[in-house]
């Protein structure tokens, strides 16, 4: 034990130190107390009869502004989604007194019983005792004139004006904009939503979600001061809610209701884009949902419908849902082919109709063979075993690489939430994934994009518009101005370029034509994609939902979810495109003759209406 | 075996204020969510009152334990806090935008409230042992300021800037209770000063926002600004004797925000007026100079530490929770020792209590 009494050193604690530390304290503690003093007596004694006057009216309270949220437009002005006010009666149950009464008159003025209004109090009642309850949503402007000129009848009756989000083209852009929902406890917790409150609404898909952070604008709201009937006397300090920002999409709303009506009635989507700036031009999943269903409400049965639906509405299958990309994937085998010198332009394989690999034929889906084929023509006629060879003088590896540099089995970076990345095999993936080595004959399906394989119908249509133009990838883009409220320009997208690829000016020239075969030449398999006066070049693909040894051949004959699915992609106009489009539709069976035509229109539609139009509109100006 | 001398020194002074301050609690917390209706008993208060049952435990348990002994592991206690601030970082409950609590099964307990004692302990430890009568240097000193500067870092990530803020506070006070050099105290006072403008451009842009609201909660009529108001009124309203036990309206209609936390003073002093609220700051008041005075005669430095650390918690939790109600400073989480609501700042509050008699039955030991 330390003796304290012992001689100081320079080491040992000097408590005369502490003390007169301990003593200086007190003498700081005590003014501080005395302040505190000083501080209860002004506000209990001087300004006491003040506060006891407003403590009396308890009538201090806080009224809060929601701020509009940012509108969405199309490329053009379009109006996509705006806000339409809603008026909702409610009522302050502190205030309502007596409480019968106020019900009574209420439930006239409403059309309710009052038995219903005091169910719904009882059941929101836990709020603290100045919210107002919500009694009627969305009451009409007549209504709201009576109830204000009868007021003094209900007191505690409150009727709030709630800026309701209404979806213009409802289904059609559905997966685009996505919807509204209250902020769940999971995302409360989160730091993006870290300044939210419970109850908030918040966007749950789509656009809304994305770009919440630019949408929302900043709360608002008033202190005010009531009278003992709750009605606004004086208001003390106000804070304005502050719009969010509108958004104006790279989407041509016309081009995108077109491509909703063409894929009503299957199960598909449809991208389309401008392949020099990767902007979205229509991106449309089927079948669709109505937004506007989130914001009133759903019952029960109409969410299920929704969400169990086995044609999954619920879905984005633009960008969520994986294919195998078929016999769209040989533009990839073929630039692989061509740039890795495997083959050249000169290049002939024999197609008897089947190519023998090991102890097995795997089959061209033309029985009878194409003879004798080039890279140009096996494009146009789609050739099986053309690719089959070129994929086993590449490899799977090899060929893996070109499909990465076109973005395959990577999300494109769109930004929508939820995106899938696809998946390109390689053979260290499949030994890591399965343990077994990879087989030379898995080659020849990946050579025509089956197996393995997936894509999305996105993915798909980058690929397609970076052959178009002339082997840029893009990262797509749907948004491409964000305006303030009063009109300025805060960001703007021109394009997005994610890189260029290594591929010959050669090499693409013998793609572009041996896809300008495919819609133009005397034989190719997306004849039903020509249009006059417009030079289209694209590919179809068949995807099989099943591999064709396992289910015969007889397609006719099988039940509609074992039918393949169709692909087409193109772009379009040929010398200088302008658009490129990527359609899937599932179980659609032959991309030439379920898909092919929908491009074509969307197309058409495209070229015909804005692209056309701009160029008349620029002439008319310039004349 | 018991010495005999403890109980002869047993400090009766504390006890009774420790009782008395309990009872003011338990009325106010009562007040304060019963809103109004008598009979009515809120789930809140009984979980406070259950926290006491286990806070005397924990105080008896204190007591009987040599605080001298404390010394030995008060490092290991401070590494034990810091993990499980780590922990309410990564695995922590989000309660409205914060992770402050660690969940153990049913019960969820706030590490920030611990490190209060453990801070105290940690830092009496080390002063203790580096006293010199020339005064400390900035090199004798780093490692306290390294140790309150951790587990802060992480308070204030939760974030929690009235608790960080209580430790800077209590490090500070037993700082200036060791014998530093006046040229190291101003080198930290400028150091301060030239910290809190870098420490801003770091902060993302909605931390920014907190930190101007809390500084002028003026800005924030909706928020802040509006509970002050609200508090005010609760406070003016009570007079010279207040409305009477549960009567306050302010608290009854839940005006008041977070009315069992940190604006229970507010329920008080609606409640009980100008003459309630002022005994009960000189109960406050009793209980702070009490302690110094149980300083004055210990004849051990880390028991000094100790005192004047639990010393200064009781007195910038009061001061400032108190003037914060009223409206004299920003309004920063900080509760009322005792009387806000909270099941680990109970234990604390309990702990600290139990060090303080510790130290005051001891304090003969050394004659």
């Amino acid at each position: 034990m330390t003796n304290p009494k012992r001689l100081l050193s320079s080491q040992t604690p000097d408590f005369d130190w502490y003390r007169k530390r301990l003593f200086v304290s007190a003498c700081i503690v005590l003014p501080v107390f005395a302040a505190l003093f000083f501080r209860l007596l002004y506000l209990q004694i001087i300004e006491g009869d003040y506060f006891k006057q407003l403590s009396e009216n308890n009538c201090i309270r806080i009224q809060n502004f929601d701020s509009p949220r940012g509108l969405i437009f199309d490329r053009n002005g379009v109006l996509l989604v705006d806000n339409q006010p809603s008026y909702d009666a409610g009522l302050v149950l502190k205030d309502a007194k007596p409480l019968g009464q106020a019900l009574q008159h209420l439930a006239t003025y409403l059309d309710l019983s009052e038995d219903e209004i005091e169910q719904t109090i009882e059941r929101k009642k836990s709020l603290a005792a100045l919210k107002p309850i919500t009694i009627k949503e969305n009451i009409s402007r007549n209504l709201l004139g009576f109830l204000e000129a009868n007021r003094y009848d209900i007191p505690g009756l409150v009727v709030d004006v709630r800026l309701k989000r209404r979806y213009v083209y409802a289904d059609t852009t559905a997966h685009i904009l996505g919807y509204l929902g209250e902020v769940s406890s999971a995302e409360l917790a989160g730091e993006r939503f870290m300044a939210y409150r419970r109850g908030d609404i918040v966007g749950k898909y789509g656009i809304e979600r994305s770009y919440e952070d630019i949408l929302k604008g900043v709360r608002g709201g008033r202190q005010i001061v009531v009278d003992a009937r709750g009605r606004l006397s004086t208001v003390l300090d106000t804070i304005a809610s502050v719009p969010g920002s509108n958004l104006f999409l790279s989407i041509d709303a016309t081009l995108q209701q077109k491509a909703e009506s063409l894929l009503s009635g299957t199960v598909g989507a449809v991208v389309a884009i401008e392949p020099f700036s990767g902007k979205v031009l229509a991106m449309v999943s089927s079948p669709s949902f109505d937004p506007n269903h989130f914001i009133d409400g759903m019952s029960r049965e109409q969410w299920e419908q929704l969400s169990k639906n086995r044609q999954r509405p619920l879905e984005n299958k633009a960008i969520q849902a994986e294919y195998p990309p078929a016999s769209t994937y040989k533009i990839v085998t073929a630039i692989a082919g061509l740039e890795e010198g495997v083959i050249d332009e000169k290049t002939t394989f024999n197609c008897p109709g089947y190519l023998k690999f090991g102890d097995r034929d795997y089959r061209c889906w033309r029985k009878g063979g194409h003879g004798t084929v080039n890279v140009i023509r096996a494009l146009a006629e789609s050739c099986d075993v053309f690719f089959y060879q070129t994929g086993l003088r590449l490899g799977v590896d090899r060929l893996a690489t070109y499909a990465k540099a076109f973005g395959l089995g990577a999300p494109s970076g769109i930004h929508l939430d939820g995106e899938a990345s696809g998946l390109i095999p390689t053979s260290s993936w499949k030994k890591k994934k399965t343990g077994v080595p990879w087989q030379m004959g898995e080659t020849l399906s990946i050579a025509i994009g089956q197996g393995y394989n997936m894509v999305t119908p996105l993915q798909n249509a980058l690929v397609i518009a970076a052959i178009a133009n002339g082997g840029y990838l893009m990262t797509p883009v749907l948004v491409e101005r964000i305006e303030s409220p009063e009109g300025d320009i805060l960001e703007e997208t021109r394009s997005a370029v994610k890189g260029k690829m290594a591929i010959s000016a050669k090499t693409l020239g013998l793609v572009q034509k041996g896809l300008w075969e495919a819609v133009n030449g005397p034989s190719g398999t997306a004849r039903l994609a020509r249009l006059d006066n417009i030079g289209v070049a694209g590919k179809t693909g068949t995807a099989q939902v099943f591999s064709r040894k396992s289910s015969g051949s007889d397609e006719e004959r099988r039940a509609l979810h074992l039918r393949s699915h169709a692909w087409f992609v193109a772009y379009a106009p040929f010398s200088s495109p302008k658009i490129a489009v990527s359609v899937i539709v599932e179980h659609g069976e032959h991309g030439a003759s379920a898909a092919a035509p929908i491009a074509a229109e969307m197309i058409k539609t495209y070229l015909e209406t804005s692209v056309g139009k701009a160029i008349i509109d620029e002439a008319k100006q310039q004349g | 075996m018991i010495d005999r001398r403890l109980v002869q020194h047993f400090d009766w002074v504390l006890l009774v204020g420790l009782v008395l301050l309990i009872m003011v609690g338990l009325t106010t917390l009562y007040s304060a969510t019963s809103v109004g209706k008598v009979g009515v008993v809120s789930n809140i208060f009984y979980k406070q009152l259950s926290w006491y049952g286990v806070g005397w435990i924990v105080l008896i348990v204190v007591l009987f334990f040599d605080y001298r002994k404390s010394e030995s592991y008060a490092y290991w206690l401070y590494v034990g806090i810091v993990l499980m601030l780590v922990g309410v970082l990564i695995a922590g409950r989000h309660v409205a935008g914060a992770r402050r609590w660690l969940g153990l099964g049913p019960i969820a307990f706030q590490p920030s409230e611990m490190m209060k004692i453990v801070i105290i302990l940690a830092l009496s430890k080390f002063y203790s042992k580096r006293v010199s009568i020339h005064g400390l240097g900035i090199r004798d000193i780093w490692p306290a300021i390294l140790m309150t500067a951790i587990p802060f870092g992480l308070i204030l990530k939760q974030p929690d800037l009235g608790t960080g803020l209580i430790l800077v506070l209590i490090a500070s006070s037993m700082t200036l209770l060791a014998r530093v050099k006046k040229g190291v105290l101003l080198a930290l006072c400028l150091t301060g000063l030239v910290v809190l403008p870098a420490g801003w451009l770091v902060l993302k842009e909605y931390q920014r926002q907190r930190i101007v609201t809390f500084l002028s909660p003026e800005r924030d009529p909706l928020g802040a600004g509006y509970h002050i108001i609200q508090s005010k009124i609760a406070v003016g309203s009570g007079q010279l004797v207040g409305k009477g036990f549960m009567k306050g309206t302010q608290n009854v209609l839940s005006f008041l925000p977070e009315q069992h936390t940190d604006f229970i003073f507010s329920v008080l002093a609606e409640d009980w007026g100008l003459i309630g609220s002022f005994i009960v700051l000189l109960l406050f008041l009793s209980v702070i100079v009490w302690s110094l005075n149980i300083g004055h005669q210990c004849r051990d430095a880390y028991g000094i530490f100790v005192i004047y650390g639990i010393s200064s918690l009781f007195f910038w939790e009061v001061s400032i929770n108190v003037a914060m109600v009223m409206g004299m400073v920003p309004v920063v989480g900080i509760p009322l020792p005792f009387v806000s609501y909270g099941g680990t700042a109970v234990l604390v509050m309990m702990t600290s209590m139990g060090l303080l008699m510790n130290i005051s039955m001891r304090r003969f030991l050394f004659e």
